[in-house]
């Protein structure tokens, strides 16, 4: 494989019934930077039948526009998805490939990085460009512990990455910019003689749109039980906030998996995180560090949330968290 | 129908020392456990067996000689044999390079007709290894699978995806990954431990499966840890100590304030 073949950065962006999902968005923000850093072209591959609003992709950062449409495409199947991303990289070659780590794109990229026998790897929490070498540096946390670990893929290309949604804000538009569409037809070979979508069920009561809220309320194992928890519930509903968890919290069963966060649960950036009895493992910060406020309520002085934190409390948590509660309902009622 | 269940021993504490060389794990083999979600992985070909005819199911693994516990208690479990990849040389491989080795060594109990792992291991967190599986043995995949029905030389699943579930049909021989919701693993029987003790499992090294030193471990690795470190995470922080004059909490709201957050 001749690395230098290979040249520009290109997303995987998404859509849900044929509109332009907002992860997409979060995609051309990493990748404008990394592609601005190369001094190459940022490219966004889109994947589905009819598509909404691909101009909105040029206005959020990207130079070229790749639909590959198919109806073949209109809902996700592996099969499909992989030969229609492995045909496109072939014939655009570019350097560096990031997708979301949604269901979609945590199937789909290790299917195309096998195919091409290239690397990947998944949930980065840091991108970058080194400028001698002119690779990516992926950074991600690693095994155990407060440890993070950088990782290239030095020989083969794409260099492969999925990011956490929610992990960077979107793109800002820019009305100003232009660029180019191309609709990829690959016909018959896109069509699954092994596969069929049969049905797609919503079910709201698993997607807690904690992703959504505005001021989260986050618990830990320093709640001591699911009594002691109830103490977050509570404080959230006076903040009209979203509740939180750490894995410890969701494995003693206090909280379902849906309000976990963290490298194995959700990524979330609120405007306010508050931190309650949790210590700031790396794997939970995964999940929570570009949030805009974060205030941590801790009885250890020591604990490392506090590092990550814009106000700190030490104390403890079944004392600072009803003051708090009375104080936020006094200035409520104006008193 | 034979099935085949990849497993991988994972440390059972958070606690993974890493090789601050290489950047890959350093296993002591001190209480290890099978990864949760091949437990489940697991259970879902023993029910499968329970409830059909003539199945059979094989569990492998790539890991150190310590993995062939978990070998051992999946047999307990019910399984009906195992093998074990180990060897020097599979050392250092990542996901691309650990797909290779498991997709060489079930070519070689081919005809297979259902491989089931668990979505992720607890250890690494990649959750790519299943998938890479599947592209390499160019068979179905189906991925985040809560229920799973065998049919006619199909098989029917439903996937957790986000805000709710799909259900897709794909053709056998299939390769499925299971999240914890599919079922409830169960424990070894007395019967099955002692079946344990007396199942030969084959270990098989590099030259077993086909593969040369070039497409396994670090040298068959497409990926390269450049350095591992720890975060610099800091903000500016103002710290307050909570005490009865209710000061830390008053400065709180007003920073809350200031910073238009609550008002
Ligand atoms: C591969 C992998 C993936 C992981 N994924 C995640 C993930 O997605 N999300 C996640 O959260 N974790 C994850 N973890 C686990 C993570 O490493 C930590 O174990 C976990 O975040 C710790 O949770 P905790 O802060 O609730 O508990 P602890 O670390 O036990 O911290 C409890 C804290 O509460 C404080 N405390 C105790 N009593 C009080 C009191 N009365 N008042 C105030 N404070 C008190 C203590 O000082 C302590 O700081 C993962 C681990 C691994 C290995």
């Amino acid at each position: 494989m001749d690395v230098k073949e290979y040249r520009g950065v290109m997303v995987l962006g998404e859509q849900r019934n044929g509109t332009i999902h907002r992860v997409t968005f979060e995609l051309l923000n990493r990748g404008r930077s990394l592609a601005d850093k190369l001094g190459v072209e940022l490219s966004c591959a889109i994947l589905g039948d009819r598509v909404d609003d691909l101009g909105e992709v040029i206005l959020r950062g990207a130079d070229k526009v790749y639909h590959v449409c198919s109806q073949d495409l209109a809902t996700f199947l592996p099969g499909p998805y992989t030969r229609a991303l492995v045909q496109l990289i072939q014939e655009e070659k570019p350097e560096i490939i990031i997708a979301a780590a949604t269901t979609t794109g945590r199937t789909v990229m290790p299917l195309v990085a096998a195919r091409l026998g290239t690397g990947l790897t998944a949930d980065c929490t840091y991108l970058d460009i080194d400028p001698e070498e002119r690779i990516l540096l992926q950074t991600r946390p690693a095994i155990g512990g407060n440890i993070m670990a950088t990782i290239k893929t030095p020989f083969t290309r794409p260099q492969m990455a999925t990011v956490r949604p929610r992990s960077t804000r979107p793109a800002p538009r820019d009305e100003s910019r232009t660029g180019e569409i191309t609709v990829k037809n690959y016909g018959d070979m896109l069509v699954s003689l092994t596969e069929r979508f049969l049905e797609f069920m919503a079910d709201p009561s698993q997607e807690v749109n904690i992703q959504d809220a505005d001021i989260i309320v986050s618990g830990g194992k320093g709640l001591k039980n699911r009594e002691g928890f109830k103490l977050v519930e509570e404080l959230a509903r006076v903040l009209g906030a979203g509740v939180g968890a750490t894995r410890d919290a969701v494995e003693l069963g206090w909280i379902s998996y849906s309000h976990q966060i963290g490298l194995s649960g959700k990524t979330v950036s609120p405007k306010l995180y508050i931190a309650v009895g949790i210590s700031g493992k790396v794997q939970h910060l995964a999940g929570m560090q570009t949030s805009e406020t974060i205030v941590a309520i801790n009885k250890d002085p020591d604990a490392q949330i506090f590092q990550v934190a814009d106000f700190g409390i030490v104390g403890d948590a079944f004392e600072v968290v009803p003051e708090l509660i009375d104080a936020l309902k006094k200035l409520r009622t104006g008193a | 129908m034979n099935i085949v269940v990849l497993i991988k021993q994972v440390p059972g504490t958070d606690n993974v020392k890493m090789d601050p060389k290489t950047g890959t794990m350093i296993r002591t083999g001190k209480d290890n456990i099978i990864n949760p979600l091949d437990e489940n992985a697991l259970e879902e070909a023993l029910r499968l067996k329970r409830s059909l005819k003539n199945v059979t199911v094989t569990v492998v693994s790539m890991g150190p000689e310590s993995a062939m516990k978990a070998i051992k208690e999946a047999i307990a479990m019910g399984a009906d044999g195992g093998i074990l990849l180990s060897g020097r040389a599979f050392a250092g491989s990542d996901t691309i390079a650990t797909a290779r080795v498991l997709s060489s060594a079930i070519r070689k109990l081919w005809p297979v007709d259902l491989i089931l792992c668990g979505e992720r291991a607890t250890d690494g967190e990649t959750g790519q290894t299943g998938a890479m599986v599947a592209a390499m043995l160019d068979i179905p995949v189906q991925t985040y699978v809560q229920k799973l029905e065998v049919g006619d030389g199909i098989i029917t699943v439903e996937r957790l995806v986000e805000g709710g579930f799909e259900r897709v049909q794909v053709k056998i021989p299939a390769l499925v990954t299971v999240v914890k919701g599919i079922n409830q693993p169960g424990f070894p029987t007395l019967a099955g431990k002692l079946r344990a003790k007396e199942v030969q499992v084959p270990v098989w090294g590099p030259e077993d499966v086909g593969l040369v030193p070039d497409e396994i471990g670090l040298k068959g690795s497409p990926t390269r840890v450049v350095k591992i470190f720890s975060p610099k995470l800091s903000r500016d922080t103002i710290m307050y100590r909570h005490d009865n004059t209710g000061r830390a909490i008053s400065e709180l709201i007003n920073f809350l304030g200031a910073r238009e957050i609550i008002v």
